[in-house]
């Protein structure tokens, strides 16, 4: 159990406690149900993909989860308790980044910010924050930018920053939204590694993302198209018959090697569209 | 000692104004940080002008102009507040229409009485030069309030500008700590107005603190930055206007202007392209975000 050598004295009635617990879930804002009658667990040392188009229902339903909305019915428990109530235990990453471009403020600020949460107001960042936020940059590899400012960077290496502080966070329950958008190959790898390590270290994980071939590698997909397409292991879920459910159109299903492999065509505004996705590792 | 410093030595006057000119920049370098990183601007600048019936009526009422500036500022952040939560309109418009409404608000107040002819040229521009020893006092310990507040809200209000989201997934609730922003920045202007007025409080809260996002790449320095060119811009600006006999919170606030362009012509020689660049790669990426 490493979950025991870490978890502070007086929280280990919460420590078998589900990341995420929703039953009959309905999700979106009062009158405009987006998604209704979700029901899933998300124990520790998991992984859930939230799949689907934009529109979806998946940023609504991560909103949802780190407690920005709250549930329109049904209920919803992170660790026991609503949404948001444990800022300690969870880290998220945005899709977009509001105020990251004007800010006049290092890489190194930026990811000192994941330990504000333990911190408080006026707390001191002793030599384990130190340790963390070092070891988060470099899993991340941006160690040797601490001293660059934040809007003189790449979007690229701006999203590594934005990992590295959700790292540094060293949540229980990690929630990230399009994670692997604007990462070059090199950023990819590391993000893949690190968090395959917080995986292991006993973190949940929940991501959305357009990757077909990363929501495999997930202990379960979820699919989504303002309604639960399907919920289950990658291999019963990314099948071509729902993935055309959930996207609208699948054109083909090669199935190159071991890997799944998959075309998908949207439709989008200006026609359909073609997305192709396959495995990280391929 | 010559032309630069002895104005302030041979006039009381002279030294109060500068004492209040530096206790101004000091409380508006602070609150104009977060003004400026929050994009907050055009709030700003309605909350400086929304105070103007408060102090009028306050003035009628024969009451001390800085309570009924409290209460403008007041009713101007709560109306913000109702008509962003109660409709899907942006915040710039609600807050341009309550602008809007408080000034002409306090212009038909002011048209009501006819004792207000020299006051109104006080509230707008302001009076630094005959600021008492009381207002010195009152001035100061507003700048310590907003140095305490800011400094123990520091992290959240840093979170807040980063992205509002992540301050809340971080246990610090963005709307109250916004809230607690806002009232910060109405402090500032209320006690400031007696010296800058109510028109040129604005630029002391924008100008130095803009200046300083222009230099500096940590949050602190560029506080520090706005401290000292407000500072340097109400010696100049008080100078300016005892030599050449101009108005003197309008001369301090064209000084700091002057800087922020002086320097923004000066860090745009130096890095031509980078900074446009990098933008237009955020919004492309941005862009291509959304449309996935």
């Amino acid at each position: 159990m490493r979950l025991d050598e870490r978890s502070p004295a007086g929280s280990g009635s919460a420590r078998d406690e589900a990341a995420v617990a929703a039953s009959r879930l309905d999700i979106g804002h009062p009158g405009d149900v987006v998604v209704s009658g979700i029901d899933l667990v998300v124990p520790p040392r998991s992984s859930l993909a939230l799949v689907g188009t934009n529109g979806s229902g998946k940023s609504t339903l991560i909103r949802t989860v780190i407690g920005l909305i709250p549930p329109v019915g049904g209920s919803i428990e992170v660790f026991g308790a609503p949404p948001g109530r444990r800022p300690t235990r969870v880290a998220y990453v945005a899709q977009s980044h509001a105020g990251a471009h004007v800010l006049p403020i290092r890489v190194l600020d930026v990811v000192r910010m994941a330990r504000f949460a333990h911190l408080g107001l006026l707390g001191r960042m002793s030599s384990t924050d130190h340790d963390l936020v070092r070891w988060a940059m470099e899993a991340m590899g941006v160690a040797d930018l601490g001293r660059a400012a934040l809007r003189s960077l790449s979007g690229g290496q701006r999203q590594r920053v934005h990992l590295a502080q959700a790292l540094a966070r060293r949540a229980d329950l990690i929630v990230l939204d399009e994670p692997t958008a604007g990462l070059d190959a090199g950023g990819r790898e590391r993000y893949l590694e690190a968090f395959a390590g917080e995986l292991h270290r006993g973190a949940a994980i929940v991501t959305a993302t357009h990757d077909i071939g990363e929501a495999a590698e997930y202990d379960q997909v979820l699919l989504l198209a303002r309604r639960v397409v399907a919920l289950g292991g990658g291999d019963a879920v990314l099948t071509p018959d729902r993935l055309l459910e959930t996207f609208g159109v699948v054109i083909h299903d090669t199935h190159e090697e071991h890997a799944g492999r998959f075309t998908v065509a949207e439709r989008g505004r200006g026609g359909p569209q073609t997305i192709e996705t396959r495995r990280p590792d391929g | 000692m010559g032309p630069l410093i002895d104005p302030f030595l041979d006039n009381g006057f002279m030294l109060r104004a500068l004492l209040a000119g530096l206790l101004v920049s000091v409380a508006c370098a602070v609150a104009g940080t977060f003004v400026v990183l929050r994009g907050l601007a055009c709030l700003g600048d309605a909350l400086a002008h929304g105070v103007l019936p408060g102090i009028a009526a306050a003035i009628l009422l024969g009451l001390p102009g800085i309570l009924g500036a409290a209460v403008g500022a007041v009713v101007m952040i709560g109306g913000v507040a109702l008509v962003t939560r109660r409709t899907r309109l942006s915040s710039d418009t609600a807050i341009g229409l309550l602008f809007v409404a408080m000034l002409a608000l306090g212009v038909v107040i002011v048209s009501a009485s006819d004792a207000f002819k020299g006051d109104l040229v006080a509230i707008l521009f302001g009076e630094i030069l005959g600021t008492t020893p009381e207002q010195l006092l009152l001035m100061a310990v507003a700048a310590v309030a907003v140095i305490v507040v800011a400094a123990i809200a520091a992290r959240p209000f840093l979170l807040l500008s980063f992205d509002p989201e992540q301050a809340d997934v971080s246990g610090f609730p963005s709307r109250r700590y916004h809230a607690l922003m806002l009232l910060l920045v109405a402090l500032t202007i209320v006690v400031a107005f007696e010296a800058v007025g109510t028109l040129l409080v604005f630029g002391m809260l924008l100008a130095p603190a803009a200046t300083g996002a222009l230099v500096a790449h940590r949050i602190g320095l560029m506080m520090a930055v706005a401290v000292a060119i407000g500072a340097l811009s109400t010696y100049v600006g008080l100078l300016v206007s005892y030599w050449f006999d101009l108005a003197a919170s309008a001369s301090i606030v064209l000084v700091a202007v002057a800087i922020f362009f002086v320097v923004l012509s000066v860090t745009s020689l130096r890095e031509p392209r980078p900074t446009r660049a990098a933008e237009h790669e955020t919004v492309g990426a941005e862009a291509a975000g959304r449309h996935r």
